[in-house]
């Protein structure tokens, strides 16, 4: 079991309220992404639950029981941090076994675990080695090795990936999807990257500034944004957000279409403009198309590879059955 | 991008580096070459001193008239049993103020250090009657505890900035891998501090075995070390300059050698932590 369940927890740091009265529920088995600009506090909230930082108000309660005092040790959860942590002096197997031998399980145990997991991580061959003669995708996959041979309630992931380069990181992306697969633990995952959250997350909490803007499934924050925050976080490229007189034609404050539901044609359309810098993809290319009138300039996905000149003249139509229309306070209308 | 140096210049600069090199060690050659020289001749105008015959009396003398073992014992057991004792209160007195420092960490850091500001001789008064109420004049124990903790603000600053160094993500993990706070410093932070550490004994022991104040003021025979010793030979009548030279030698030899083959241990622990 790996329910975890946050009531009116706070975080302050001195007199800065770092998280606000906040409250949570993550089902046991779930695969949950905390996502927000650097600074909202998701790496906060993580450590929250770990019970690395003590909480000023408010309780934690894991698997019904109240964990709130509970020292990080006994709270059945295991943790990979950012920077692996991994204990340089001691070789991979010791690293591995290490939260074993402090449960004290007996050495052939220890062994029969570390074995396996090596086996699942591709890390039979450097049992041996230090931390420090390993790359860093390998450092990874010890710092995640460490975590699985306890058996934990849940995984707490800190930023695992970003440290490691872009191809290693899609890598690393479906290795720990696989995981969550095979193991149906639970899993709360932090990151800045919003492409991670979308392709890993059964569920994603977008907090800003300590508060959570949104909860939802991947799609359902891409479909349904609950305010102008979470649409314009969620969704690569960002959704053109329009205000003024464009928005007002379609009874708004605020309209939002993403790149890939606008039209573009040299013929007609809505809105008429000219090129600016177009980004080829091979599978994709993305226009950034200034319209007269509009303060920002729009971005627009064309499938597949498709020319246009710098400057040439362009129309665009938005797709009305994506359009996403907000109020003064950036909240959604529906 | 590195400097040009001209052979000419970087000539110069080798005399130069060698002439103050040599200046600053030329007492200790001295004392070196005196120690082999019979009395008579130690006194006599350089010149006089290098030509004269060399010999092994002084050491001999020395060595007959009070006994050089016992004083060196004395000194491994102060210099390295002040060290420990002070490793093992300084390890958990720096941990916390590395790894869970409070609004006071630096006041206390800053009050520690002032005592090495403090006069000795102005505790001296209490700190003898202290040793005479509890019996431990002329003791080892008694000057082990002193030593310890006149050394102890440096022991726990240098620990403290190598423990700085160290990552807190990684005891986190030892945390949340389920060691106790006993486990995680046995097991996580000491081994990884050990070349700090290393520095911290080594410098510390060589403070200790060369101090020279309260182990002449606290001691008379038993527990006197080798600076006893060497003060022995330093009398206002007479000139014993062969002798006091050859016991001189004999004090400074152990510690020399071991901070020549230990030097680079040092200067790394010296220097830890003012780069990055």
């Amino acid at each position: 079991m790996g329910q975890i369940q946050l009531s009116k927890v706070t975080k302050k740091f001195g007199d800065l309220t770092v998280i606000p009265p906040l409250d949570l529920q993550i089902e046991d088995g779930e695969f949950v992404v905390f996502v927000g600009p650097s600074g909202c506090g998701k790496s906060t909230l993580l450590r929250l639950i770990a019970g690395l930082e003590d909480v000023s108000g408010g309780q934690v309660l894991i698997d019904g029981q109240d964990a709130t005092m509970v020292p990080p040790a006994r709270r059945g959860l295991a943790m990979v941090f950012q920077s692996y942590a991994l204990y340089p002096h001691m070789s991979v197997r010791k690293n591995i076994a290490f939260p074993l031998r402090m449960a004290k399980m007996d050495q052939a145990e220890q062994d029969r675990r570390v074995t396996q997991a090596a086996e699942v991580l591709n890390l039979t061959d450097y049992l041996e080695r230090r931390p420090g003669q390993l790359s860093g995708g390998q450092r990874q996959r010890v710092a995640i090795g460490r975590a699985i041979v306890r058996e934990p309630q849940a995984f707490l992931f800190d930023e695992p990936l970003s440290n490691l380069d872009a191809a290693l990181r899609v890598g690393m992306r479906l290795e720990i999807s696989e995981l969550h697969k095979r193991l149906a633990t639970t899993m709360i995952y932090v990151t800045h990257d919003q492409v991670e959250a979308m392709t890993m997350a059964d569920k994603i909490v977008v907090l800003q500034a300590g508060r959570i803007e949104q909860v939802g499934s991947p799609l359902e924050l891409y479909r349904t944004p609950r305010n102008t925050f979470v649409a314009g976080f969620i969704g690569s490229p960002k959704m053109n957000l329009l205000s003024g007189a464009q928005a007002e034609k379609h009874g708004a404050h605020t309209i939002g279409i993403r790149p890939e539901h606008l039209l573009i044609s040299t013929e007609s359309g809505e809105w008429e403009g000219t090129v600016g810098v177009s980004e080829h993809l091979g599978s994709d290319t993305f226009f950034h198309v200034n319209c007269p009138g509009f303060a920002d300039p729009l971005t627009v996905r064309a499938s597949g590879e498709m020319d246009l000149k710098y400057k040439s003249r362009v129309f665009l139509t938005p797709d009305p059955a994506h359009l996403h229309r907000f109020d003064a306070q950036g909240l959604r209308v529906e | 991008m590195a400097r040009a140096v001209t052979p000419r210049r970087k000539l110069i600069n080798t005399l130069v580096a060698w002439a103050i090199g040599l200046l600053i060690f030329f007492p200790i050659l001295w004392i070196i070459v005196l120690s082999f020289k019979s009395e008579g001749d130690a006194i006599r105008t350089p010149i006089k001193v290098l030509t004269s015959a060399w010999t092994l009396d002084s050491y001999a003398v020395v060595q007959e008239r009070s006994d050089y073992f016992k004083h060196f014992s004395n000194s491994v057991i102060l210099a390295v049993g002040s060290t420990l004792l002070g490793v093992i209160v300084a390890v958990p007195a720096a941990w916390s103020m590395a790894f869970v420092p409070s609004d006071r960490t630096r006041g206390i850091l800053m009050w520690m250090l002032s005592t090495k500001m403090l006069p000795a001789v102005g505790v001296l008064y209490p700190i003898y009657l202290l040793f005479i109420q509890l019996g431990i004049l002329d003791t080892r124990i008694g000057l082990v505890m002193v030593l310890m903790l006149i050394n102890l603000p440096i022991i726990v600053w240098m620990l403290y900035t190598y423990f700085r160094e160290i990552p807190g993500e990684i005891l986190e993990a030892a945390r949340m891998d389920g060691a106790s706070l006993r486990e995680e410093v046995m097991y996580v932070l000491t081994p990884m501090a050990v070349p700090g550490i290393a520095s911290t004994v080594l410098l510390n022991v060589i403070l200790a075995w060369n101090e020279a104040f309260w182990t002449l003021n606290l001691t008379a025979a038993k527990a006197a070390p080798l600076t006893a010793f060497i003060a022995s030979y330093s009398s206002p009548e007479g000139l014993f300059y062969a002798k006091l030279s050859a016991a001189s030698v004999m004090a400074i030899a152990p510690i020399l050698i071991m901070g020549w083959f230990s030097q680079k241990q040092l200067v790394r622990g010296l220097t830890f932590g003012a780069v990055k």
